[in-house]
């Protein structure tokens, strides 16, 4: 750890460009997941079975491949197929595509989790499906599903360092580069640890208030 | 303005309604008694759509009931359900609740609906309740707004699901007493209750059903205190003397 300070105060700007990319990598894809997690989940629960049986599918073939093989496949092998996606369009993709199996999990669960009598009792007054959801089930559904989506936010902004096998110079990226060229391993990955961590914490506590929220009641 | 015509309902081999008969006219009160599990929830809960039913026929003023078809809420619409477990939305104040259906299910302007919501607020004797949450009221509270949640659909019936089942004894009378008062205003209700003197004081009709047939019906007062069928005369013995 010899001259930490001072290789603190050396790579921190160039850690900074790293960071500004974890942080668009990791808001983008969690937006993505977020979106595509809730259509799952929609289509899960639609009470209509080709819906579902197509929901559960894409579910099941999202959760069995790595991230990293999904990363490649869509970095190396899409433009064989004609279509070219920059490095960092096709971080955002696929983490979002690998995630929102894990939303649609959790807001589906969510969902589940909403007494039946909420749904009659929004039905008795002649709401359709999609104003039952909108008016009765969702809003119910937010407080439980709060906690756990915060967990996956942390989740996100540790996997986005994934991103860096395509070549997107995110915060791990960019400490592999200037460890590798001034062989400084120790100072430089114990910085990169300590931002992924500073950047972190925020967010536990996030998911520790929701928790206390929605414990509440 | 409710037909119900041979109606059959099984869930999985198990068959609740074995073929039931009935109708209620306009501004009448018709009392549902009868064992638990002798199917009187799911007549009601076939009414408006809430059940499907595998065979016979029901209508609400002409329009057939089916809760696949776009016409099931115009029936919701017209016909009310009022539950034994309130049903409220808790993430929404009372008067939220009573004005949901008015706002978002029959589009009505917000400041006449509010009006009205209020209203019935006051006439089930909640109106400083208004913002409060259905978890911080009482169970007779929480079923005196969800009469009034019923009531806010302008509807011409309104279904009474056990409305005083869950409901700790000293507060039945409130709600009960609401109730009356819509029977004595000519609301056309269908009522199941194991409440055997609202239904000797307040309904016109008494339909006793066991093992999801009409063993006996007719007037209030001849079927509750001269029952001549004999299950009908074991049940009401054991309701009123469970001693």
């Amino acid at each position: 750890m010899k001259g930490f300070w001072h290789d603190t105060v050396e790579f921190f700007p160039i850690l900074m460009n790293g960071v500004a990319l974890t942080i668009v990598v990791t808001i983008g894809s969690l937006l993505l997941s977020t979106v595509l997690g809730l259509v799952w989940a929609m289509m899960r629960v639609s009470g209509i079975k080709v819906l579902s049986t197509i929901s559960a599918s894409v579910i099941n073939v999202i959760r069995g491949i790595p991230i990293i093989v999904l990363l490649f496949y869509l970095y190396f092998v899409m433009p064989d197929l004609g279509v070219t996606l920059s490095a960092l369009q096709a971080a955002i993709l696929g983490l979002g595509i690998a995630y929102s199996a894990y939303q649609a999990e959790n807001f589906r669960a969510g969902i589940e989790a909403i007494d039946k009598g909420q749904i009659e009792a929004a039905q008795s007054i002649g709401m359709g499906w999609w104003l039952t959801m909108r008016r009765v089930v969702l809003p119910q559904a937010v407080r439980i599903v709060l906690p756990p989506y915060g967990n996956v936010m942390i989740m996100m902004l540790k996997d986005s360092s994934q991103a860096s096998t395509i070549t997107v110079a995110e915060l791990a990226l960019q400490g592999k580069l200037i460890a590798s060229s001034t062989f400084k391993n120790t100072n430089v990955f114990t910085l990169v640890a300590l931002m992924y961590l500073t950047m972190s914490i925020p967010l536990i506590l996030l998911v520790r208030h929701f928790e206390k929220r929605a414990g509440k009641k | 303005m409710i037909e119900l015509t041979d109606v059959h309902k099984s869930f999985g081999a198990n068959e609740v309604l074995k073929g039931i008969s009935a109708s209620v006219q306009k501004g009448e009160v018709v009392c549902i008694v009868g064992p638990s599990g002798s199917g009187k929830s799911t007549i009601l809960r076939c009414i408006n759509g809430l059940e499907s039913y595998d065979r016979g026929a029901i209508s609400v003023e002409g329009l057939k009931v089916d809760r696949d078809a776009p016409s099931i809420v115009s029936i919701r619409t017209q016909v009310s359900m009022v539950f034994q477990r309130f049903n409220l939305f808790p993430h929404r104040t009372v008067l939220e609740n009573v004005v949901e259906g008015p706002l978002y299910v029959k589009k009505e302007p917000r400041a006449a609906a509010l009006e009205r919501g209020r209203a019935l607020l006051a006439e089930v004797g909640l109106a400083e309740k208004a913002d409060a949450h259905p978890p911080q009221l009482s169970g007779g509270q929480q079923q005196r707004v969800a009469i009034a949640r019923a009531l806010a659909m302008q509807p011409k019936a309104i279904l009474f699901d056990e409305p005083t089942s869950a409901l700790d004894p000293e507060l039945v009378g409130d709600v009960l007493g609401v109730m009356r008062k819509l029977a004595d205003d000519g609301m056309t209700m269908v009522v199941v209750t194991h409440e055997m003197g609202f239904a000797r004081d307040v309904a016109d009709r008494v339909l006793f059903i066991d093992g999801g047939v009409i063993v006996e019906q007719g007037q209030a007062k001849a079927v509750l205190n001269q029952p001549q069928h004999p299950r009908t005369q074991d049940f009401l013995r054991r309701v009123l003397h469970p001693l």
